[in-house]
């Protein structure tokens, strides 16, 4: 179907790059700011919702802001990978509004107009980089969407803020800079466009040499997605106040890496020339060998965020895992698991943030009886962390069984050992968590006070929680998507 | 004034001015102001007009006084010129609000001569973009250097000594610009640079060609403080009048690279010039050292000013590699380099030119919780930073793509590398800058209090200008297709 031309992804990214605008000036009514940032929110998610029915007809919206380079214009374009990316987003960006409302409230931090001014940009970034019509433009939001967070990440402006900071920057500023930039021109020196093409822009026309190194500073250029050994920044940045780990380093940040892999392999390298190169396997096990020591890193930390922050890095090496298996089935899981986790692990973080709002606490092992303390925070964490396993009845099994059978239909053994090891590593490292909080008892008095966190807390985390059950049974919308990312 | 000689009014006009300037401004400086912003206003006017027909009819040419050429001197609005016409006239104009506000600060009683000088200044850029004639680019390139060497020693401090060692340097530049374009009289018997390009390849003496080129092009390199032969330029911009620096530190070293462009294109013919592959890949290894080593001086510096020049430098090695590169993604990258990087370095020296005007220094140590103190400023600054760093869609993006284009084209790696290396070197440069602003003085432990800084911003004479040349950095950077396509290309020799 040819793509109708409409200003309306341009829209959907606008509304809130220029809400920033009103936020900063009612920097002196707190109410009216947090009025704009729910509305904002709320009109975003509108907007691209409005796109939505369109693109599951298997049509696309396009529109074309600048013509700057020969053949690569900044450009939208609005399909069915993007729409996934963007529905996750922008839901998810109203729970944490509405969430941060109470945790910066509750928690009385300064300088709340910054804070919510960067958020609006930051979401307005990843907005672009779901719509991005091809890699250049991809890449403008993707720098944007760095940039951006450095006030999020730095927001308490002390001394470990600094250094958070200082590593957030070397590793996700160097490695597009370093990395992709240098890819992207050489992709296009030898395609002559960027746009984003089913099947890739490359077939016939790179050596299997190329491609390799392609392959290679695209996967580690993408340094959001933090695969091993550039990842040290995602545990760093959990000094960010939680809404902000929540959001950007359990979803917008990390999936905007993710999501720019996949396009990478899906719509400029293409699955059948990494195929025929052979390539699918070096991602694959650049994939594993993230999965496996992440998640062993993850057993070992104590700090709740630090924890949650290495699980992310194994779980998004799983989505670059599905897509570096090439195959239908493989690849319909990365792109599924992408959605799933973000719900699931983005209750885990509101969770995090609820106990620490609560009870001033970080460590897992001060959480001790909590549970019956905060009994719907420690249920919502049960859910999550069961949907990031990838157990029935929640949505992270519907990913990670298609994953797990891309593996087994690729015969590929060393894969199966890989997800299943590390799905007990997963349960390992969350079990605990929930077994202190209800089974083991305080060990002192000082718990008596500590109650549910503010209901700005409470409820976006709850209905996160219910949204990971809800799709497991209604996952059609997401999987119909996902297919015809595929052009399947 | 008619639509023939239009252009030579947008020099006339500001010469005028810079007359009028010093005659009635030594009376009241209340004249000064509107002299300078009306003259520089027109010329706005004036080459926005001109850039407009050229670009719809083709390139105009003048002959003054009526002689025509090969004796009598033309003047030749092409593209290239009339890009560079805005780019001088629009860059003269933000800078001169800015300079009027330090300038009454740092040199009272002293204004009129400053803005004579400025204004001359001005109008000798002007001169050498519209020039078609290689001896009138040498006079005028003297009048722009001597304009600079009066406004630099103005300084405080060290600055007579600084503009002492331009002079030196910039004479030696002089005779080896000299030397060569009467090597070409002796080889061609005309100074016309059209005739020359005409008249050149058809000699059998390459030799003296190689002779005259190399010559021509040492002169400028000097002029434009191509590494190795940087040495006068930080401590000449740094020790400068600070409204000084806002207008020389943009167009000087920009506008040299110019000529380097306007004598390899027209006057000597791509084709001559990149005869023997040998020289052009040596220079192209220059300009990645230049990078290089401009970028890694810069991390060592204490002052903003002092970091910035050495950034010019390393930007300076930018643009001579990518006319090096031979290709048309090198040149087209080069050129767009130029008009970027003017706005740029603009950008960051009205920056510098506002804080000193509020606190007196840019050192790093004084630049702690400057966000909270200038925050429109150092928004602005941060705009600029991005641009050097090269992130899209500011306009310094895009000129970095076509040179690395280029790089990868040509096969120049070392050139790519540099790039990269030195865009992240930027990078650590200005995000060092920003972390001292906006963390300003920590206090010890994991204390939250804030030193409350009360918040002072730049007067409005410096922060408008400021934050228009911000906003022309995303402008010029989404329109860097249309720019490309209708005037840059035009300027691609053919075979290229």
């Amino acid at each position: 179907m040819t793509p109708i031309v409409s200003i309306w992804p341009l829209a959907a990214i606008l509304v809130s790059l220029l809400g920033a605008l009103p936020i900063i000036l009612s920097d002196r009514h707190p109410n009216l700011r947090e009025s704009w940032t729910i509305l904002i929110a709320l009109v975003k998610l509108m907007i691209v919702a409005s796109l939505l029915p369109w693109v599951l007809e298997g049509g696309s919206y396009v529109f074309t802001i600048a013509q700057v380079v020969p053949g690569v214009p900044i450009e939208l374009r609005v399909d069915a990978l993007g729409m996934i990316f963007a529905l996750v987003a922008s839901c998810l960006w109203l729970f944490t509004s509405i969430y941060s409302i109470g945790y910066m409230r509750a928690l009385d931090e300064h300088a709340q107009t910054r804070y919510f001014a960067s958020f609006a940009v930051a979401i307005s970034a990843t907005i672009g980089i779901a719509f991005a019509g091809n890699l250049l433009t991809l890449y403008l939001f993707y720098e944007v969407l760095s940039l951006s967070t450095y006030p999020l990440v730095t927001h308490k402006q002390n001394a470990e803020a600094r250094t958070s900071g200082r590593k957030y920057l070397t590793y996700i500023l160097g490695t597009s800079i370093g990395l992709v930039l240098p890819a992207m021109l050489i992709t296009y020196s030898i395609a002559g466009t960027l746009d984003f093409t089913t099947g890739g822009i490359l077939a016939g026309k790179a050596s299997p040499e190329i491609l390799a190194l392609l392959v290679v500073l695209f996967l580690f250029g993408f340094a959001k997605a933090g695969l091993m050994p550039f990842h040290g920044w995602l545990p760093a940045a959990m000094v960010a106040p939680t809404p902000v780990s929540s959001f950007l380093h359990g979803v917008a940040v990390v999936k905007a890496g993710v999501f720019a892999i996949f396009r990478v392999i899906f719509h400029i390298l293409g699955p059948e020339t990494l195929q025929s190169a052979d390539l699918g396997s070096l991602i694959t096990y650049i994939a594993s060998v993230t999965i496996l020591v992440a998640s062993l890193i993850a057993l070992t930390q104590d700090s709740m965020k630090r924890r949650l922050a290495y699980s992310t890095i194994g779980q998004l090496a799983y989505m670059v895992l599905g897509a570096g298996m090439l195959s239908a089935i493989g690849m319909l899981g990365g792109i599924m698991h992408l959605a799933m986790h973000a719900f699931g692990k983005i209750t885990l973080f509101f969770c995090a943030g609820a106990i620490y709002v609560a009870s001033k606490k970080k460590n897992i092992s001060q959480m001790d009886g909590l549970g019956r303390r905060m009994p719907i925070t420690y249920l919502a964490f049960f859910i999550g962390s069961l949907s990031i396993i990838g157990m029935p009845p929640l949505g992270g099994f519907i990913s990670k069984w298609n994953l797990l059978l891309g593996a087994v239909e690729g015969d590929q053994l060393v894969l199966i050992v890989v997800l299943l090891v590390s799905s007990l590593l997963n349960a390992a490292y969350f079990f605990p968590i929930v077994y202190r909080g209800f089974f083991v008892p305080a060990t002192d008095g000082e718990e008596e006070g500590i109650k549910e966190a503010p209901l700005f807390c409470l409820i976006p985390l709850s209905v996160t929680a219910l949204v990971s059950l809800a799709l497991f049974f209604f996952p059609d919308t997401l999987l119909r998507l996902a297919r015809m990312a595929l052009g399947s | 004034m008619n639509a023939t000689n239009l252009h030579l009014f947008v020099l006339v006009v500001p010469l005028l001015a810079a007359l009028a300037i010093n005659l009635l401004g030594r009376r009241s400086r209340q004249w000064i102001a509107p002299l300078v912003l009306g003259s520089l206003a027109f010329s706005v006017f004036g080459s926005v007009i001109i850039m407009a027909r050229v670009v719809e009819y083709g390139t105009l040419r003048y002959t003054v006084g009526n002689w025509q050429p090969p004796y009598g001197i033309e003047l030749v609005v092409d593209p290239l010129s009339a890009l560079m016409m805005v780019l001088i006239a629009v860059v003269a104009l933000l800078a001169s609000f800015s300079s009027l506000k330090s300038v009454e600060q740092e040199l009272p009683g002293r204004e009129h001569f400053f803005f004579t000088l400025y204004m001359i200044l001005i109008v000798g850029l002007f001169g050498l973009v519209l020039t078609g004639d290689a001896f009138n680019l040498y006079v005028l390139l003297e009048i722009t250097s001597i304009t600079t060497y009066g406004l630099i020693a103005m300084g405080k401090g060290r600055a007579a000594l600084s503009s002492f060692n331009y002079i030196i340097m910039g004479s030696i530049a002089a005779c080896f610009y000299l030397l060569g374009i009467g090597y070409i009289y002796i080889l061609t018997g005309t100074l016309n640079m059209a005739d020359i390009a005409r008249i050149l390849p058809t000699l059998n003496a390459p030799v003296a060609t190689a002779t005259a080129i190399a010559f021509v092009l040492v002169g400028l390199w000097i002029k434009m403080a191509f590494f190795p032969l940087h040495s006068w330029l930080p401590n000449a911009y740094s020790q400068a009048p600070t409204g000084a620096g806002t207008l020389i530190a943009p167009l000087m070293t920009k506008v040299t690279v110019y000529l380097m462009v306007r004598v390899i294109i027209t006057m000597y013919t791509p084709a001559l010039v990149f005869t023997h592959e040998w020289i052009a890949r040596g220079v192209v290894w220059a300009a990645s050292l230049a990078i290089i080593c401009g970028s890694v001086l810069a991390l060592g510096q204490k002052d903003l000013r002092r970091m910035l020049t050495y950034i010019i430098i390393a930007e300076v090695g930018y643009m001579v590699g990518g006319i090096f590169l031979a290709n048309a993604n090198g040149l087209t990258g080069s050129i767009l380099h130029i008009v970027n990087d003017a706005f740029m370095t603009l950008c960051l020296f009205l920056v510098v030119a506002a804080i000193i005007y509020r606190q007196g220094s840019v050192s790093l140590v004084s630049l702690r919780g400057i966000f909270r103190r200038m925050p429109i400023t150092m928004a602005a600054f941060t705009l600029g930073a991005f641009a050097m760093i090269g992130v899209p869609p500011t306009c310094g993006f895009f000129s970095k793509w076509y040179l690395i284009l280029g790089g990868i084209d040509g096969g120049h790696w070392e050139f790519v590398v540099a790039l990269i290396v030195s865009s992240l070197i930027n990078a650590v440069l200005f995000f060092r800058i920003i972390e001292l602003g906006y963390f300003g003085s920590l206090p010890d432990g994991d204390n939250q209090e804030h030193a409350i800084d009360e918040r002072r911003e730049a007067p409005w004479w410096m922060l408008s200008p400021l934050v228009l040349t911000a906003v022309i950095l995303i402008v010029v950077g989404l329109s860097t297709g249309p720019l490309v396509n209708n005037v840059i290309r035009l300027m691609i020799p053919v075979g290229f």
